[in-house]
């Protein structure tokens, strides 16, 4: 913001110093640096670019040999064998499965946990209780893997004993466990910034606390609340190393999340431990899958950002 | 029905929902102890398997054919130096973008897509990042499976952590600050080196030590770029081996980094391998638990030192 001053001394002018002059360099250089600052700025669109031109670049060629139809009908994954199938419905199923269990734990608990924090807790317990939760969702996602695999699974089995030890059920589990920090902060930050007057109204009628946060603040917060669900569920779609670990990688068409399970992220781990030469079919695949998934993942952000601005209550 | 009924009537609605308030008090109580009681659990059960496998030659060793005689040498090498470069690239730019989007960027259709764009890519999973990675840096780049490729994905998977953080932090300077800048004559960048950014500085700090911490236990994006899983050697040292390496051979080594190891450790059948696998976990924990904890308490003090 390089003001100009409309002071004007014509007298004095021979007596401005040098170094309250109007220089050009100074301007040439403001222009440089904002250049250079925008530059960075710019680059994150660049990524989104490149991501989505690797990925279809990569996909397109896939396609060409595989029709679209098989890819997206076809109830076989078999792209390493000899009688290669390309159903991205397998995989697709063991997401959707384990990403059913883990919002079944993460919705509730992660809800439960920010009407709490928000409404009951005082201050001192919220001080304690919200970087409590940013702790266990900075867990790197392997430990989560490895506790599923060597801890919950085993626990899972003494309650029913036919479950294999590789299961999509304890993968989601703990796969909750992990997105529930994600969905609490976010719905409690949505809630905290509901005016305190709308309480304030509701206990003058006579409300209870959870008569107040169900009734007056949950409504106000909804679009916050739902945008907050929605990044759970786009974390459980994306999460990788839980299911890589404790799932199993055998791609299996079933909904039962007490069998093991391939979803898109572990097979894209699973081809890229092997050595698959550059360019080969299966090489090809886990691109045509990441694209599923960034679809996927895309349209999620898209509802969230639709939520936020068609339901936000301005206050 | 007279009016002793009614207040009856009235009490119990009261006492009802009382009760009801109770209830959900001790709801939360319980949903907030599942998580503190997974957490405990997770972290106490990895420690009780895996200290005791905490020596000296577990943090020198290379990993081996054989459980007992592996250790975590080559994956905390490869930790410290695929971070080093993800700091080198994402903080100056991530900084960088805030900067502009908090103190320069117009109210424009373009300011707009960068902002959607930016909060697209917090959402975007880190494996696809990964394949973003495979196609570009390893293939398209010619980088290969190196330190370099690693250190530039985590790089872009952090960005956003970077500049939201940079940007919550300009943003609570107050307004006054700006001003009485511009009305000393300092221009924008004037106003940003000398004013914005020091002030700035322990907000941004916080935002990078967070970003960090999630780097260092990202798997999936630098399995996908095809990082081996057992490397018994280091990356060259500057000036050092026959014929010496150069100062910057060490980017183009092959790596290995603590959560792929621990991966490898987990997914082998033999037992004591997942011994291996809770003591690189419980390392890995730490590590991120510190710089968590860190970031946490920088944020804790600057809230109460700072009173604008």
């Amino acid at each position: 913001m390089s003001a100009t001053l409309p002071v004007q001394v014509p007298l004095m002018t021979e007596f401005v110093s040098d170094r309250l002059s109007k220089k050009a360099s100074r301007h040439v250089k403001e222009r440089i640096i904002e250049f250079l600052l925008f530059s960075a700025a710019a680059f994150s669109v660049f990524v989104t670019v490149t991501i989505v031109y690797v990925l279809v670049k990569e996909s397109w060629v896939f396609f060409q040999t595989v029709p679209l139809s098989d890819f997206l009908f076809d109830t076989q994954w078999t792209p390493l064998f000899d009688d290669a199938h390309y159903g991205i419905m397998v995989l697709l199923s063991g997401t959707l499965t384990s990403s059913a269990v883990a919002l079944l734990v993460a919705i509730p608990l992660g809800t439960i946990i920010a009407i709490y924090l928000s409404e009951f807790a005082g201050f001192k317990l919220r001080e304690i209780a919200k970087p409590f939760l940013e702790l266990l969702g900075g867990v790197p996602t392997i430990v989560y893997g490895y506790f599923a695999l060597t801890f919950l699974t085993p626990l899972l089995q003494k309650i029913y004993p036919d479950l294999p030890g590789f299961n999509l059920l304890s993968a989601g589990l703990v796969m909750g466990v992990m997105i529930v920090p994600y969905v609490a902060s976010l719905s409690e930050d949505a809630m905290r910034a509901v005016p305190m007057a709308l309480r304030e109204g509701s206990y003058a009628m006579g409300a209870t606390r959870l008569q107040t946060a169900l009734w007056v603040v949950t409504p106000a917060a909804t679009s916050g609340i739902a945008s907050a669900y929605i990044l759970g569920i786009s974390r459980a779609v994306g999460e990788t190393m839980i299911l890589a670990v404790a799932a199993g990688m055998q791609p299996n068409l079933t909904f039962n999340p007490a069998e093991p399970g391939a979803t898109i992220t572990s097979y894209i781990v699973q081809v890229a431990l092997g050595d698959l030469p550059h360019g080969s079919i299966g090489y090809q695949t886990i691109f045509a899958a990441g694209l599923t998934l960034l679809l996927m993942t895309l349209a999620f952000n898209l509802l969230g950002y639709w939520l936020r601005k068609h339901y936000r209550e301005v206050y | 029905m007279d009016i002793e009924q009614k207040l009856e009537n009235i009490r119990g609605i009261i006492v009802r929902a009382k009760r009801w308030d109770l209830f959900f008090t001790l709801l939360g109580i319980l949903s907030l102890m599942v998580g503190v009681l997974t957490f405990t659990i997770l972290f106490v059960d990895m420690a009780i398997e895996g200290v005791p496998r905490l020596s000296m030659d577990f943090f020198t060793s290379f990993p081996s054919r054989r459980a007992a005689n592996a250790g975590i040498l080559s994956a905390w090498v490869g930790t410290v130096l695929v971070m080093l470069l993800t700091a080198l690239a994402a903080v100056p730019l991530g900084v960088a973008a805030g900067v502009y989007l908090e103190e320069y960027a117009p109210k424009n259709w373009i300011t707009d897509i960068i902002e959607i764009n930016i909060s697209n890519l917090a959402g975007i999973p880190s494996i696809v990042y990964g394949l973003l990675a495979l196609g570009l840096f390893v293939y398209y780049f010619g980088f290969g499976q190196s330190i370099l490729s690693a250190g530039l994905t985590l790089a872009l998977l952090i960005l956003p952590v970077i500049i939201v953080a940079t940007r919550e932090a300009i943003r609570s300077i107050p307004q006054a600050i700006h001003e009485g800048s511009y009305a000393c004559g300092a221009t924008t960048w004037q106003t940003v080196r000398d004013h914005i950014l020091p002030y700035s500085s322990a907000g941004i700090l916080t935002g990078v030590i967070l970003g960090m911490a999630r780097a260092i236990g990202e798997t999936a994006p630098i399995i996908t770029i095809g990082a081996l899983t057992f490397i018994a050697f280091l990356p060259p040292a500057p000036f050092t081996g026959e014929p010496p390496a150069g100062l910057f051979d060490w980017i183009f080594a092959p790596f290995t980094v603590m959560p792929i190891q621990m991966f490898n450790w987990t997914s082998r059948p033999e037992a004591a391998f997942t011994v291996n696998a809770a003591a690189a976990g419980f390392v890995l924990v730490f590590m991120t638990l510190a710089m968590n904890g860190l970031a946490i308490y920088l944020r804790y003090r600057l809230r109460k030192n700072i009173k604008w």
